[in-house]
């Protein structure tokens, strides 16, 4: 019979385990809050539309800094989806063997890398040698970071694949490269692309690897080869500054960035909830 | 319209996200010390020639050093003027010498957060260099009080705060804790980042400024118009001449007014001699390569050097720094035809 | 005829593989593979040679000295490494015993809905910005620490030497914190898959011989699942050692070894941020990017050992 020590034991340690998900779902919402509660109230239009203004002057915004966020991310993705993605396909479908799980083991170092390291390596290979800080830099970096994630959630999903539907795709006459597009990618597509916008989000918060590469910009930057702003830069900048205007413009740019997370964030989620509904 | 097109307007407007006036656009990155007057300066240019962008960066006057060094910056900036090794390491790299264009004067004071005192406390060379130095440990020290007799200072540890990233600010500091104190000298020395005996680092000028507003009982040092700006109560110090000086325009002047200036305007003008001299104060100095291959951006630069020198003065007030000495602006003058193209 | 399974590919001649398009593929996704393998070479090597110069100056003097001096030029690795590790670590220490509990709540516990929101909701920590994070490290964690937590730390652990000495609000205590609340998500996402991937057999079988839920769970579900839990904690031990901002603008920057954590101290990522775009001699600027190679060394170690651990407990990863 169920001795009253044991049923004590039993109860205490499932309420524990209670007790830290509280915990977390509590440091969140005091994380979110704050941000909303100090972010959003001074958000005005000035903040999307106007460039930062000198120290001591008021009405300045971050218009720049929000569009080059835009920019490195964009160049981010053109570089990191496509290397992720073909890698994962490879390690997923042709990946037996020393070279794949050499290349499997360096991903996962690269993953290890921390952000700042990136951000000196792009300083050497790109900034360096065109004798400049850059757009393009900024854009490599980010997107060097990206490629760990993208080729593991590529190559787990494809993995989650059945082999069934493989085998019955090549029982059907289709080579592998066919089955492959046809077949093996569509089913884990959602979620790939899920993985995909987490990575992108995560990417859209770093702030080390810009400081060597994309500098900062006070005005706008044209094309890929000039420095520029950016929001994660802005907001270390402006939240390490004694200034109070430019903390409320740290706080709102800090909510404007987790918002944009947030909202790919539940894309990613409602894609993939239908794609599992779908399937 | 097909995805094609909405894809490629996408890309035209983040490609040229600039409109109107074909932008000759210049770097530049360095001191954070006279960053606001720097924006300032480049914002007013902007009337002058609206065709040109002259984008700083305040990451600091090693970053300046190093940027303008490697070229990855069109010219750099820097509370400390360069050391000799410096300079031939910037000749080896590049095959021409940099020049030193002195823009403005400066003063680093010393900030303070004590529990229950807002007056104006006076420091000694020697109550200064102590407490960096980690052997005056408390407020109430009599190397403190002996200067300040009026104010109550509380029995509690000091909490030292200083730079934590390398900097021109530091260096003027530490020049002028070297000038004082001989311990200072052998056993810190005066660089832009040194191995601080005691304390707390914060990064750049905003982050002491931060560090001492939330400590109690704290001391650091900023550049004059961050403790302004912020309200800071900060103390006087004591110059060679034996006076307790405030820092403001009228001291920082002073000090530089008895300064014999060489010709490549490489000096220090800490613990200047001059009964009303500021001790901490430091020229700021503008980095320009000898040689500028781009015309355009050529023209722009010895441009903006004689607007500075001109009507660039006259903004320096308003943000208190002090304006160069008249001989000093007819030098540099003449220096600007030292840069010139390939 | 033959033993080996004849796959359709191998039976066409090249020319008609070619057509179909599998050689295509096969290059195409091998060269992007290949690529990856070759900038994580390039980038080590790239750290390799601006390195140089602090190497041959220190020698392997670099990780055992503890100055880190630029006016006079002598550099050290061992308060940066001892920050890291110790940050990391004590961060470890308190999210694996709390992402572990929300795991087991979120798998065995809560209603499959409100599991999965819930779950969804934590992952949402990992997206906020490391940026953010330092934010609200300085303004909202510090104060509660300076006004709260440490003094209760102190009156009741105060006699420990890790809690010992006074506490400015930023140290290495207080970037721990962060980095918990950082790497937590990682632990209770991947926990939570593992966790909900035992068979359910395994809980009924133990159930069936009279064990209560907890002991099921303790005894038989997370043992089986083992393996993932380690994978979960060396996932979130990377992101720890490599964490910049958050970090440097919390921990206090003081390259300095010191017994209590609520001294402040310095980690490698956060000293490479604060010192590189600054740094000016050459040899400074290598002793920073020779830090870099040895952080990059302590995640090679780190992934070493996990993999060690994986192989020498046998079983398959549970997926």
């Amino acid at each position: 019979m169920l001795s009253p020590r044991r049923k004590i034991v039993n109860a205490l340690m499932l309420s524990l385990t209670g007790v830290c998900t509280v915990f977390i779902v509590g440091v969140l919402f005091i994380i979110l809050g704050y941000l909303f509660w100090n972010g959003a109230r001074y958000l005005s239009i000035d903040f999307f539309t106007k460039l930062p203004v000198p120290i001591g002057e008021s009405g300045g915004g971050m218009a720049n800094a929000i569009v080059g966020s835009g920019k490195l991310l964009l160049l981010a993705t053109l570089i990191g989806v496509p290397f992720g993605f073909l890698g994962g396909v490879y390690l997923a479908e042709f990946g037996t063997g020393p070279f794949p799980s050499m290349v499997r083991y360096m991903t996962d170092l690269l993953n290890g890398v921390p952000s700042i390291v990136i951000g000196i390596f792009a300083y050497s290979v790109l900034v360096r040698p065109m004798h400049h800080f850059s757009t393009l830099a900024g854009g490599l970096a980010l997107g060097v970071m990206m490629v760990p994630i993208a080729l593991r959630t590529t190559e787990e999903f494809l993995r989650g694949v059945p082999q069934s539907l493989r085998e019955g795709a090549m029982a059907l006459g289709a080579s592998k490269a066919r089955t492959i597009a046809t077949v093996v990618i569509p089913a884990a597509f959602k979620g790939i692309l899920s993985g995909m916008l987490l990575d992108l989000a995560r990417v859209a918060g770093e702030t080390a690897p810009l400081l060597f590469t994309s500098l900062g910009n006070n005005f706008w930057s044209s094309g890929w080869d000039k420095p520029t702003a950016a929001l994660p830069v802005m907001i270390y900048q402006y939240a390490t500054s004694p200034y109070d205007d430019w903390h409320r413009q740290a706080w709102a740019a800090g909510f404007v960035l987790l918002a944009l997370v947030l909202a790919v964030n539940v894309v990613a989620r409602l894609v993939l909830a239908r794609a599992s509904h779908a399937a | 319209m097909n995805r094609l097109t909405i894809c490629a307007a996408v890309a035209t407007i983040f490609a040229s996200a600039v409109p109107g006036v074909a932008q000759i656009s210049l770097t530049g990155a360095g001191a954070t010390f006279p960053e606001p007057i720097y924006t300032k300066w480049f914002q007013e240019y902007r009337k002058v020639r609206s065709d040109v962008q002259i984008n700083y960066q305040g990451i600091g006057s090693g970053g300046g050093i190093r940027g303008v060094t490697e070229g990855t910056v069109d010219f750099g900036a820097s509370d400390g003027p360069m050391s000799d090794e410096q300079l031939k390491a910037f000749h080896d790299k590049r095959g021409f010498g940099v020049l030193h264009f002195p823009t403005v004067l400066g003063a680093v004071v010393p900030v303070y957060n004590i529990a229950g005192v807002s007056a104006e406390l006076d420091f000694t060379p020697e109550a200064l260099s102590g407490i960096f130095l980690g052997k005056i440990t408390k407020w109430d020290d009599p190397a403190i009080a002996k200067a300040n007799p009026k104010v109550k200072l509380p029995s509690a540890d000091i909490i030292v705060v200083h730079r934590s990233d390398a900097s021109g600010t530091t260096y003027v500091w530490c020049d002028y804790l070297s000038k004082v104190s001989d311990e200072w000298k052998t056993r810190v020395g005066k660089s832009t980042a040194v191995n601080w005996p005691v304390g707390l680092g914060g990064s750049k000028n905003e982050g002491v400024a931060g560090q001492v507003k939330q400590s109690t009982n704290s001391i650091g040092y900023v550049e004059l118009i961050y403790a302004m700006q912020n309200k800071m109560t900060f103390g006087r110090v004591r110059n060679s001449s034996g006076t307790f000086l405030k820092a403001d325009l009228a001291s920082v002047t002073a000090a530089a007014a008895g300064v014999e200036m060489p010709d490549d305007f490489r000096v220090s003008i800490t613990n200047a001699s001059g009964k009303s001299a500021y001790p901490i104060a430091s020229f700021t100095w503008l980095l320009i390569p000898e040689q500028i291959e781009d015309k355009q951006k050529l023209a722009v630069i010895t441009g903006f050097l004689k607007w500075m020198l001109g009507p660039g003065q006259k903004l320096t007030s308003a943000l208190e720094y002090a304006p160069l000495p008249k001989p000093v602006v007819a030098k540099e003058e003449k220096a600007i035809a030292k840069v010139h193209g390939k | 005829m033959s033993s080996a399974p004849i796959t359709l590919s191998r039976s066409r001649s090249i020319a008609a593989r070619f057509r179909a398009g599998d050689e295509f593929a096969y290059t195409l996704t091998l060269v992007c593979a290949a690529s990856i393998f070759l900038v994580t070479c390039l980038l080590v090597y790239q750290l390799w040679i601006g390195a140089n110069l602090s190497r041959h100056q220190f020698g392997w003097d670099f990780i055992f000295t503890s100055t880190w001096d630029p006016a006079r030029e002598i550099y050290g690795a061992v308060p940066f490494m001892f920050g890291t590790v110790v940050t990391a670590t004590v961060a470890l220490f308190i999210s694996v015993p709390i992402g572990l509990g929300a795991a087991i709540f979120l798998s065995e516990m809560a209603l499959p809905s409100i599991s999965d929101t819930l779950t969804f909701l934590i992952e949402l920590l990992a997206a906020v910005p490391s940026v953010i994070y330092g934010l609200l490290g300085i303004f909202l964690l510090v104060p509660v620490l300076e006004k709260t937590v440490v003094p209760l730390l102190k009156s009741t652990l105060g006699f420990l030497p890790i809690f010992s000495g006074a506490f400015y609000g930023v140290s290495l205590f207080s970037a721990s914190i962060v980095l918990s609340i950082m790497i937590v998500p990682f632990i209770i996402s991947v926990s939570r898959e593992v966790l909900l991937a035992v068979p359910v057999d395994q809980r009924e079988a133990a159930l069936s011989l009279g064990a209560t839920k907890w002991e099921t769970t303790s005894q038989v579900v997370v043992p089986y699942a083992k393996r993932g839990i380690y994978g979960s904690i060396f996932l979130a031990l990377a992101r720890a050692l490599g964490e910049t901002m958050a970090v440097t603008m919390v921990v206090g920057n003081v390259p300095k070894v010191q017994a209590s954590l609520l001294a402040p101290g310095d980690s490698i990522a956060s000293v490479i941020a604060n010192q590189f775009t600054e740094a000016t001699s050459d040899l400074y600027v290598s002793a920073l990017i020779e830090l870099g190679l040895v952080l990059f060394a302590i995640t090679i170690i780190i992934n070493g050992l996990a993999r060690l651990l994986i192989l020498t407990t046998g079983a398959k990863v549970a997926k």
